[in-house]
């Protein structure tokens, strides 16, 4: 049996593709999405990957609600996101094909495990009829193949039990991929081997199942041609697979190692941001604390005391914990110490649905907490950016000292793309010094960026008391008295509108002025890009700018804004940066909202345009 | 970690020296500044530069204390200065952190705080001066306040069933538990000593006098008239005894504990109880930790101490042991891990 990408099939060029992976929650879809996207990296394409699964652990099987799914879109260019409508689905079952097929680019491919179309799945779908052959399929090129039974045959021997067997079949569909995109099997297989060192038989029936899902789909001939990207021309260097949580934890081990500053994560385990916290307890070689708190609150408390001992305080959450840190990230204002916040925003409110993203806690990072209480916010625009995100959060809180607020979300804590490597010694410098002199000492005497003084207790001779109540403007002992008190709160609102200061210039793609410009944050970024890009193409002239600072703004948007006739806010929420900037500005926008838990697409963003100039 | 105490300010030390010199805004007579006196005479005794003292509060009379010592200090939110206590002696082991707190700060909105310090063994020393009712916000009940109890929001008495923190601490896994009153300053000298002394969390009780609110709660406990019938001092190794007459004790029956009387009844002194603070299951001890007149005296002294490794020593080892055997983190060997490949 030959592996070897040589077949007689023609081959086509693609200029990009997207592929989605849909089954049950234990199919282990988003393994075979992941090894894709390895096999994809390996070949040196960009590519932007979605997780899309429910929140159940295991859903019941055959459920619409437990449907799992893993998207990628990978290209010979640069890769915004993950990609609107799937040319190719992968479904494992009737429920998969159900919620996805809406999706499916008329006349895309359909690879359907027809093993899994019984009666009762069917029912459990809620299809009156097999839509593998009533027909209804009719529109697209649908291969139905027998995935289960397949990969049973091939495993007959393999000694395993009906159930590990059964957890083959994502290796023979991986192998089918495989096959169509015209990419080699063996360095795969080095991975499984790799992957389940620990227990050869399992390491072997996956191996054996994936290349028996390479050889059907080669000797079949079913697919009537293969594909083939073309040659990638992406930015050379060294790259790296990477989650936005993943790329949040390192950017803050960065930070600690750039400044010397021991780092400290206090959390509380909440989806989807979990994996900061995980990633970084497993980094305690570096100048790392990590501590699985009680709870929300204990999370960022404990927080608190580590940066009031000098350590770069870190605890990250999502909107539900956000909420239950609201009245401690009072105190870190009012303390002025330096920590960040890290919201991995997901779809609310309340517990809402966990795994699903959304950007609705936007207002609640710039307002939401008792009395005049201003924190930084900046938000992160995909998963590599991540890293440095984490950076430039980490800079202004040690800078300012001050908590800041990042926010990034489900659909980019939780996803992945190549991430072209940094250089240490090209990171940002982050000088930290802690007060050590106590002559003339005063806690909350400030300098020329009206931040106070960083003193560990700890040093001899500036012994002092601090606390939430309102306090003196130098000395820091309570005090209550009513000019006192407004001096304070508008000390501490100039200096986080001071932060505005170091905002490089903002970068508009496009026009410098002009009918259209659109303006965005966060995980939009890519739809938003790709958009602009097509209708640039289309010969409109619109612009884009996209804010990684949302609180405070940068000072050139106020005049950005002023050079074009329409502004238009694409987000997903119900049109919180819109507020932001009526407010900010006095200028009307017009809102792009969609709160379905699922990243805005291309085509959405690109008609809107079309409908504005 | 550095240890900056090079310049240290040990030497010649006096009660004075802890003194902050701000005005104590605590009511006339409260049974605060018996701790507060106890503290500040404990501290230049203990051998620690005053730099590396921290005291951490939460929301109360009870959590101005830190703006009183003269040392490191943070008046933090209500019912959190545990946390924010852990976050700190976990990121600076070489501090001596104490939490002082009330029975509304640490047992009510900060219970959860309050039960995972201990659990976890956090070296934190957690003074909790009890007295049972709400003094700032003047005057409703506690989760330590007794029932019938009338107070501004049990106007018809108090239905809801107070707890003992020296039984919830026991609960909770407390390797250091002790109970001491305002009015005994001699006992609460020794005791407070002992919990300095200790590794992991240090739990100690206060009962203590609101002049304004719940004035004469504890009169029986300390009246010269009462309260030898009515306290139970606790000494490790020492019989359960007490009474006037030193003729009452406490003895086991079946599984529980009973008041008797030597000389009645046939009970003798070797019927009565020994107090092993070091028991290995602190069962007598939660059992001494219910204790509540009138059935029974109040114990005061150390219910329990007992070595365990504490939270921030374990987690050091951890640090260190991942150094040894993975090298210090490098950043650009973190950068490029996982599976990395190269366009040219
Ligand atoms: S109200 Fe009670 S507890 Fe508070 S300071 Fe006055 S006497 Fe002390």
């Amino acid at each position: 049996m030959s592996n070897a990408p040589v077949t007689a099939r023609p081959i086509e060029e693609l200029e990009s593709v997207v592929i989605r992976f849909v089954g049950d929650s234990g199919d282990g879809m988003q393994l075979t999405g992941t090894e894709f996207s390895k096999a994809v990296a390996k070949a040196g394409h960009g590519f932007v990957t979605h997780p899309d699964y429910p929140s159940e652990i295991r859903a019941p099987t055959g459920t619409l609600y437990g449907v799992s799914g893993y998207q990628i879109q990978y290209s010979a260019g640069q890769v915004f996101t993950s990609g609107d409508a799937p040319d190719v689905l992968v479904a494992m079952n009737p429920a998969a094909l159900k919620t996805n097929l809406p999706d499916v680019k008329r006349g895309g491919i359909l690879i359907v495990n027809n093993s899994a179309f019984t009666p009762g799945n069917l029912e459990k779908a809620k299809y009156e009829s097999n839509p593998l052959t009533d027909g209804s399929l009719q529109g697209y090129r649908l291969y139905p193949i027998d995935i289960s039974a397949l990969t049973a045959s091939a495993l007959q021997d393999s000694g395993l039990g009906k159930k590990e067997v059964g957890m083959c079949k994502n290796y023979f569909s991986l192998g089918l991929m495989m096959c169509l995109y015209n990419r080699p099997v063996d360095k795969e297989i080095g991975d499984i081997e790799k992957k389940f060192a620990k227990k050869p038989q399992i390491a072997a029936a996956n191996i054996t199942a994936l290349r028996a899902g390479y050889a059907y789909a080669e000797a079949t001939e079913m697919f009537a041609v293969s594909y083939q990207m073309r040659e990638s021309a992406v930015k050379p260097g060294k790259y790296r697979s990477i989650s936005g949580n993943t790329a949040t934890a390192l950017g803050f081990v960065a930070a600690s190692e750039l400044s010397g500053v021991p780092l400290f994560i206090g959390s509380y385990p909440i989806t989807p941001a979990t994996e900061i916290l995980q990633e970084l307890s497993g980094l305690k070689h570096f100048n790392v604390t990590s501590f699985q708190a009680e709870d929300e609150i204990a999370g960022i408390c404990s927080t608190i005391g580590a940066a009031y001992g000098g350590a770069l305080g870190l605890t990250t959450t999502s909107g539900p914990g956000m909420a239950l840190k609201t009245e401690a990230m009072g105190l870190a204002t009012i303390l002025e110490i330096p920590m960040v916040i890290v919201d991995v925003q997901r779809a609310g409110p309340c517990t809402g649905i966990p795994t699903k993203t959304e950007q609705s806690d936007l207002l609640q990072a710039v307002y939401g907490r008792n009395g005049e209480c201003p924190i930084p916010v900046i938000a992160a625009n995909s998963p590599a950016d991540c890293f440095d995100a984490a950076l430039e959060a980490s800079r202004i809180a040690v800078k300012y000292m001050t908590p800041v607020i990042l926010l990034t979300e489900g659909g980019i804590g939780q996803a992945t793309e190549p991430w072209l490597i940094p250089d240490v010694a090209s990171l940002p410098k982050m000088e930290v010094k802690y007060r050590t002199d106590p002559k003339d000492f005063k806690p909350y005497a400030r300098d020329e960026n009206l931040a106070r003084a960083w003193v560990r207790p700890g040093t001899p001779g500036m012994e002092h008391r601090i606390g939430g109540l309102e306090k003196d403007f130098l000395t820091g002992n309570i005090s209550s008295e009513p000019l006192n008190h407004q001096r304070m709160c508008e000390t501490r609102a100039a200096k986080v509108a001071g932060i505005a200061k170091d905002f490089p210039p903002l970068k508009v793609e496009g026009p410098a002025q002009g009918e259209l410009l659109m303006i965005g944050w966060g995980s939009t970024y890519g739809s938003i890009a790709k958009a602009w890009q097509e209708a640039n193409a289309a010969g409109k002239s619109v612009a884009f700018v996209h804010l990684r600072h949302l609180n405070p703004m940068p000072a050139d948007l106020g005049d950005i804004i002023g050079r074009y006739k329409k502004i238009l806010v694409p987000e997903t929420n119900l049109g919180q940066l819109s507020k932001l900037l009526r407010e900010r500005y006095l200028r009307d926008v017009i809102q792009l909202n969609k709160v379905q838990g699922k990243p805005l697409r291309v085509t959405e963003i690109y008609d809107r345009i079309l409908e504005l100039c | 970690m550095m240890n900056m105490t090079a310049e240290n300010t040990i030497q010649n030390l006096t009660k004075k020296d802890f003194e902050s010199g701000l005005d104590v805004r605590w009511c006339p007579g409260c049974g605060d500044y018996a701790v507060l006196s106890q503290i500040t005479k404990l501290m230049p005794k203990l051998g620690i530069p005053r730099e590396n003292y921290a005291f951490v509060s939460g929301i109360g009379c009870s959590s101005r204390f830190p703006y009183y010592v003269n040392t490191y200090g943070l008046h933090t939110i209500h019912g959190r200065a545990p946390a924010i206590a852990s976050g700190l002696k976990l990121s600076r082991p070489e501090l001596s952190v104490w939490v002082v707190t009330g029975d509304g700060d640490a047992l009510a909105i900060g219970g959860n705080h309050f039960i995972h310090a201990i659990r976890r063994n956090m070296g934190l020393k957690i003074i909790l001066l009890n007295n049972r009712i709400y003094g700032l916000t003047k005057g409703q009940y506690s989760p330590t306040s007794e029932l019938g109890k009338k107070t501004k929001t049990t106007p018809l008495g108090n239905i809801d069933r107070p707890f003992s923190p020296v039984a919830l601490a026991l609960g909770a896994g407390a390797t250091f538990v002790a109970r001491a009153i305002d009015g005994d300053q001699a006992m609460m000298a020794t005791i407070l000593e002992r919990a300095a002394k200790h590794e992991g969390t240090a739990f100690v009780e206060v009962l203590q006098n609101c002049v304004v609110f719940n004035d004469g709660a504890f009169d029986r406990l300390t009246d010269k008239a009462t309260r030898d019938d009515t306290r139970l001092v606790l000494e490790h190794g020492k019989p359960l005894i007490f009474g006037k007459e030193r003729n009452k004790g406490i003895r086991l029956n079946g599984m529980d504990t009973e008041v008797v009387t030597i000389g009645e009844n046939g009970v003798t002194a070797a019927d009565i109880l020994v107090h092993n603070e070091n028991a290995a299951h602190s069962g007598l001890a939660f059992s001494l930790g219910q204790f509540e007149a009138p059935d029974f005296p109040m114990p005061f002294g150390v219910f329990r101490s007992v070595d365990k490794p504490s939270y921030q020593e374990l987690s050091r080892q951890l640090s260190e042991s991942a150094r040894a055997s993975r090298g210090r983190g490098e950043l650009a060997k973190l950068l490029n891990s996982g599976e990395t490949w190269t366009i040219k």
